[in-house]
């Protein structure tokens, strides 16, 4: 059963689950779903978690427990999830993978980096078991990501890698985190990888760097949101002074993603999920 | 149009911030003390979520390009009409090429500008705030610097000098009492040190957090669940309330204030309620602050004596 938890007067928040899987962020997105079709007076956001969520609320319109047992009926209906299909869509990011900038970017930071004589690939490549940072990098791309979470900052997706756990990556985040990195870097911390919308601080490896913007500051525009799939497609640098040059919109098509069908046999579905794209 | 001659230390367009994107990354901002900010708009005849300049710390030296009615509210940022003194929760009248400056902070941390006709930006999904981490909103996204032209809207009416009565006007002090709603992950908490500490505010703090010095909490060393980091304040990313207070490590506790990060792998401890998070806002670096805990009916009475004394402002501004 999830643990309910008050955020003071005006936040609900919810974990579904203490520790990452699928299943607990499938049940969190089943639930934003169902609260955002009732969407009562007085419910500010619903903000879908990785294995947890908040709904923020103004207390002057809707109370408290009243929205606390909303919350648990549309738990109580979601169940498992386990029948619950997404309507989604599986979106194409192109990356070039050991990239100059982050690579620039990363050498500034060794001193804050578990083993300052490898670089971020070296080093996840190592801790992960592959021989080289090439076949780090083939599973990386090799099975597509579940943006599980949208946040941190504007339009940041957080994903996690539809494989069994046992092939999860999983990489720690830096001993301190590094004052500054390149926007659009495709990063990892944990069994979570990212994209940062946004130069910035940030403690997650870097990996590459997708050429396509993901967030426009200028209207608030935030390409993600949570529940889309992401194929990571390698590039090469050609290809990326292209993109950079001549900006597209990101690939996308429209899919309905069913937990129970991936569960049966997710290198198959995803194969069969990632056709769309063409 | 106002121009800025001076920038002050981090002067930003706020109005009472934007609502309904926390769920994509883009947190609330506007004004920190929004108390503060809607006592100067009422002021100057202002609607309460018109923009105006929450000015940190530092205020800006304004040059006027038109004749204006401003007035200034919250930290004792006295403001100076080329040179001469003004009060701090009182309209006055600023002539065309009139020069606005601020004296040293004398107690809070931050002083609301507000211009009648307000700061007219275009808003960005539905609000005028600044959120800089976003580089979203305000005056092209960040704080203002020297040389930015804000364009003034249409004021609605002239102004009558107005003042806010004594009795509303906050008192700021260096000791603080914050209340909380402990909760959220407090249960890796293994003492109470939290609640019998005295914490002091480091000089961390900003839009986006305040960062508080005092000792180190004990946190349960466990088998940490998959996807978590592996230090005992590690969960798995999970989102942030607004006032949460998360503790990295077991050191120095933040209170994420409405420029927040939504997420992260902090465990958060507990709260601050909505009706404190203005006092919050008001601490300035080497504030004494003692967190107290309430339930939640404690926050929901607490609001609703802010909420009267909201409308108390609004009665005697009207």
């Amino acid at each position: 059963m999830s643990r309910y938890s008050w955020g003071a007067d005006e936040h609900l928040f919810v974990e579904v689950a203490e520790e990452m899987s699928l299943q607990a962020n499938f049940k969190v997105m089943a639930i934003a779903t169902g609260l955002r079709e009732r969407r009562p007076d007085g419910l500010l956001d619903v903000c879908p978690a990785n294995a947890s969520f908040q709904v923020r609320f103004d207390p002057d319109r809707l109370a408290p427990r009243a929205l606390e047992e909303l919350v648990r009926g549309v738990e109580k209906e979601v169940g498992d999830a386990h029948g619950f299909s997404l309507e989604t869509r599986v979106v194409e990011v192109p990356v070039l993978y050991d990239d100059p900038w982050t690579n620039e970017t990363l050498m500034k930071f060794r001193d804050r980096h578990q083993e300052p004589s490898l670089t971020d690939l070296e080093y996840a490549a190592q801790i992960n078991g592959f021989g080289s940072k090439e076949e780090f990098i083939a599973a990386h791309h090799g099975a597509p990501w579940f943006a599980s979470m949208v946040g941190f900052v504007a339009g940041l997706p957080f994903l996690y890698q539809m494989v069994p756990r046992a092939r999860q990556l999983e990489v720690p985040k830096y001993v301190r985190p590094r004052t500054d990195t390149p926007a659009l870097t495709v990063g990892h911390g944990g069994c979570f990888g990212c994209i940062y919308s946004v130069r910035g601080a940030g403690g997650y490896q870097m990996f590459g760097i997708t050429p396509l913007e993901i967030y426009e500051p200028g209207r608030g525009e935030v390409f993600f949101k949570a529940g889309d799939i992401v194929r990571f497609a390698p590039i090469t640098r050609a290809e990326y002074d292209e993109l950079r040059s001549s900006p597209r919109p990101l690939r996308s098509a429209d899919v309905t993603f069913s937990l129970v069908d991936f569960e049966a046999d997710s290198d198959a579905y995803n194969a069969r999920l990632l056709e769309v794209l063409g | 149009m106002i121009e800025v001659i001076k920038p002050g230390l981090s002067t930003t367009v706020q109005d009472l911030g934007r609502v309904g994107y926390y769920d994509v990354g883009i947190p609330p901002s506007g004004a920190l003390d929004q108390f503060s900010l809607t006592a100067a708009n009422l002021l100057v005849g202002n609607d309460e979520g018109a923009a105006g300049l929450e000015l940190a710390y530092l205020g800006p030296e304004l040059r006027f390009g038109e004749r204006a009615v401003v007035a200034v509210a919250g930290a004792e940022l006295i403001p100076r009409l080329d040179g001469e003194e003004r009060p701090l929760w009182e309209a006055f009248e600023v002539a065309s090429g009139s020069v606005l400056s601020f004296a040293h902070l004398r107690g809070g941390a931050r002083a609301y500008l507000a211009v009648a006709g307000g700061i007219d930006v275009p808003p960005v999904l539905g609000s005028r705030s600044t959120y800089a981490l976003g580089s979203l909103g305000g005056f092209s996204g960040r704080p203002l610097a020297a040389g930015d032209e804000l364009p003034v809207g249409p004021a609605s009416a002239a102004a009558a000098p107005r003042a806010v009565p004594a009795e509303l006007r906050p008192a700021f002090g260096n000791e603080l009492e914050i209340r909380v709603v402990m909760g959220l992950y407090d249960h890796l908490l293994t003492d109470d040190t939290f609640l019998t500490s005295t914490w002091t505010l480091t000089p961390t703090a900003d839009r986006v957090g305040f960062r508080y010095k005092g000792p180190k909490l004990g946190m349960l060393e466990r088998e940490q669940p998959f996807g978590a980091g592996s230090d005992p304040s590690n969960i798995v990313d999970a989102p942030y309330p607004i006032g949460s207070i998360q503790v990295p490590g077991g050191v120095e506790p933040i209170i994420l204030h409405r420029d927040a990060v939504s997420g992260g792998g902090y465990a958060m401890i507990a709260t601050v309620i909505s009706a404190d998070m203005d006092t919050v806002a008001q601490s300035a670096p080497g504030a004494k602050t003692r967190f107290v805990a309430v339930d939640l009916d404690g926050a929901l009475a607490a609001r609703a004596d802010r909420n009267r004394r909201l409308q108390a402002l609004r009665d005697a501004l009207a």
